[in-house]
């Protein structure tokens, strides 16, 4: 029992013990699952990835017929997943930097009205944010001919958003569909409009919370340089407050990310939904969450490394984090 | 006072635009959600004004509160529902109170025994529903948590290894995965015949879900106290649990308050992404009462309702972890 009273040989024990329970739990699992599978008559790996899909994607940022491959299908599937995250982040980031600054405005009006805002996003799951404003855009607005159009160029009605885009140029009514300009269709403006709202919430959080970390003495001397409010925010608040701004925002454009996700549950063709039908046509469960996970993990580790690129920039120079 | 409305000509417009936007916003929202509103119960008189058609809610409410729930029997929860406020708000510090009362929830709810019909989980839906996913979820979530934030701050390099690993890839995939992986895979991972109900397997991948994220919040926590701590203890000669149970964890799960809270509201509200894999949740209910063609176009005051329902909720929670933070011990 010597070798029992040994703390390290009692770490490497335990360790083993460790190992050897995660290694029959997951052995039993692939045990049954082999089991399950050969029953079913179902064959396991990724070669159904070069199969024909046969099934439509109603919004596709490359060519894509349903007689293409599961493996094109999922590629269109991930480029929308990017596409709606990076103008979702774009737009989150503008709405909450906005709300974030208001909400430490001197006057009371403004920082209550962006209080009650983030409170009342904060409080309410996405996916109630998303189902609402997918009634509104498809319940709500006007048909296409009667077409919304609050500024010049941008038509809001129930075929979605239209705004003037570069290159191609200023969307024009033409019978039921829009000439020139970018179209987002109904699903893709209620989910970049419910993740935008509901993200910006969080980020004027932290906004708030960085500005508020610069000590009080920085504005003080802004202000008895002579430098405008405005100025100083610019100048001096922000770049100091961005250290403590951007990793927690990092935290939130990775949330934005994986609520992306729940673009299944409206029916805009992202990743998940893509996998999804690929999975329920195939029978291939295993591989269809496999795959779904390791999209996201490459999507998330994407994002880390840009905002950790940038958080370098920003970082106090020789400090280390 | 004029100052903070009216100090400079850049705060004046802001103030001027704020007010604009109430003054513009306010009448219609009112006349929408009071005036012109209809409460009675009927889709033809709705459609003759533009106000709110709360009629929907007063029509629905059983159906988006309780889901399928057998429409005669839907006392039992409202009794489940009541007896978890009431806990909630007493919130006993004894742990064999609380089993029990889970215990009589679940016998409430499901039935099959003292005379009371037998309800499948499978109709079982709207706010109990939604409060047994988080608070069980929550429940087995937490010491899976803790175990995980030890194992990631062990010294030993396997079981720091696992937990990492464990941690990070659940917290960088979205949730409505890993509810996929428990609805279409957990069936498969055990033998044939067994397959737990829907309702354990979304439960399951909740908790999963849950504990990687308290388990860094709780990580957090560790690290927040002082070393001195833990070699206090260990110059007393107390084993690797005792230093933990007596010293270090409350000391931790003290500091890790705040962030754990942010955890459970955000747990709470994540629930709802049951509806995806085909449970009736709040909102699931909601949707299925909109589905009711006249009903149809009345999806406002549905998800007002829903979301007033989840607000209150998480302004109760964020409250009872303000109070918690101000107490000294648990």
């Amino acid at each position: 029992m010597i070798f029992w009273n040994n703390r390290r040989v009692r770490g490497v024990l335990y360790q083993i013990a460790a190992l050897g329970a995660v290694a029959l739990v997951i052995g039993w699992f692939v045990g049954n699952t082999l089991d399950n599978l050969a029953r079913a008559h179902i064959a396991t790996g990724y070669g159904f990835l070069s199969r024909q899909s046969s099934f439509a994607i109603a919004e596709h940022m490359i060519p894509y017929s349903p007689a293409d491959t599961y493996l094109h299908a999922l590629i269109v599937g991930a480029l929308n997943t990017i596409k709606v995250t990076v103008i979702g982040i774009v737009l989150a980031t503008v709405i909450g930097v906005a709300i974030g600054i208001l909400r430490l405005s001197a006057n009371p009006l403004l920082s209550r009205l962006a209080g009650v805002y983030v409170e009342a996003m904060r409080n309410v799951p996405v996916l109630l944010h998303l189902f609402f404003w997918y009634g509104v855009v498809t319940q709500t607005l006007p048909a296409v001919n009667a077409a919304w159009e609050p500024l010049p160029g941008v038509f809001l009605s129930n075929r979605g958003i239209a705004v003037p885009w570069p290159g191609a140029g200023v969307p024009l009514l033409d019978g039921f569909n829009y000439q020139g300009g970018a179209v987002l269709s109904p699903e893709l403006s209620a989910l970049l409009i419910a993740l935008a709202l509901y993200t910006a919430a969080f980020i004027a959080e932290t906004v708030r919370g960085g500005i508020l970390s610069v000590p009080p003495g920085q504005r003080e001397a802004a202000r008895a340089l002579g430098l405008k409010p405005f100025q100083s925010m610019r100048l001096v608040i922000l770049p100091q407050a961005l250290r403590a701004i951007v990793p927690p925002t990092t935290n939130q454009y990775l949330n934005l990310a994986k609520n992306s996700a729940l673009a299944v549950a409206i029916g805009y063709p992202d990743f998940v939904s893509v996998a999804n039908t690929t999975l329920n046509q195939t029978g291939q469960a295993i591989e269809g969450v496999s795959l779904i996970m390791a999209a996201y993990l490459t999507l998330s580790l994407g994002i880390s490394a840009l905002m950790n690129f940038y958080n370098e920039r920003v970082a106090l120079k020789g400090e280390r984090t | 006072m004029m100052r903070a409305y009216f100090g400079s000509w850049g705060n004046s417009l802001l103030t001027l635009a704020a007010l604009a936007l109430i003054v513009l916003a306010l009448p219609p929202i009112v006349g929408w959600a009071v005036i012109h509103a209809h409460v009675a119960p009927d889709p033809a008189a709705c459609r003759t004004s533009f106000g709110a058609c709360w009629g929907f809610i007063v029509e629905k409410y059983r159906l988006i509160l309780f889901g399928a729930y057998p429409y005669d029997e839907q006392w039992r929860p409202t009794a489940a529902v009541l007896l978890f406020l009431v806990f909630g708000a007493w919130r006993p510090r004894i742990l064999w109170l609380w089993v029990l009362a889970a215990l009589v929830i679940y016998i409430l709810m499901r039935g099959g025994v003292f005379a009371l019909a037998l309800v499948e989980t499978s109709r079982w839906g709207g706010l109990p529903l939604t409060l047994i996913l988080s608070v069980v979820g929550l429940g087995l979530a937490f010491p899976f948590s803790v175990m995980l934030a030890l194992g990631r701050r062990s010294k030993l390099p396997v079981l720091r290894a696992l937990s990492t690993l464990f941690i990070e890839v659940v917290r960088g995939v979205p949730l409505i995965s890993v509810l996929f992986m428990a609805s279409v895979m957990f069936p498969l991972f055990l033998p044939e015949g067994v397959s737990p109900d829907k309702l354990a397997r979304a439960i399951v991948g909740i908790a999963l879900f849950a504990a990687a994220y308290m388990a860094e919040s709780i990580r957090g926590g560790l690290q927040s106290v002082p070393a001195g701590q833990e070699e206090a203890a260990d110059a007393l000669g107390l084993s690797y649990s005792a230093k933990m149970r007596r010293i270090v964890l409350p000391q931790a799960l003290r500091i890790a308050v705040p962030s754990l809270t942010n955890n459970v509201i955000s747990t709470f509200k994540d629930t709802s992404l049951v509806v995806i894999i085909g449970l009736f949740d709040l909102v699931g209910a909601v949707k299925a009462g909109l589905n009711d063609a006249p009903w149809r176009p009345y999806y406002i005051e549905g998800y007002l309702f829903v979301a007033a329902i989840y607000f209150a909720f998480n302004i109760w929670i964020s409250r009872a972890s303000r109070k918690l933070e101000r107490r000294q011990t648990f």
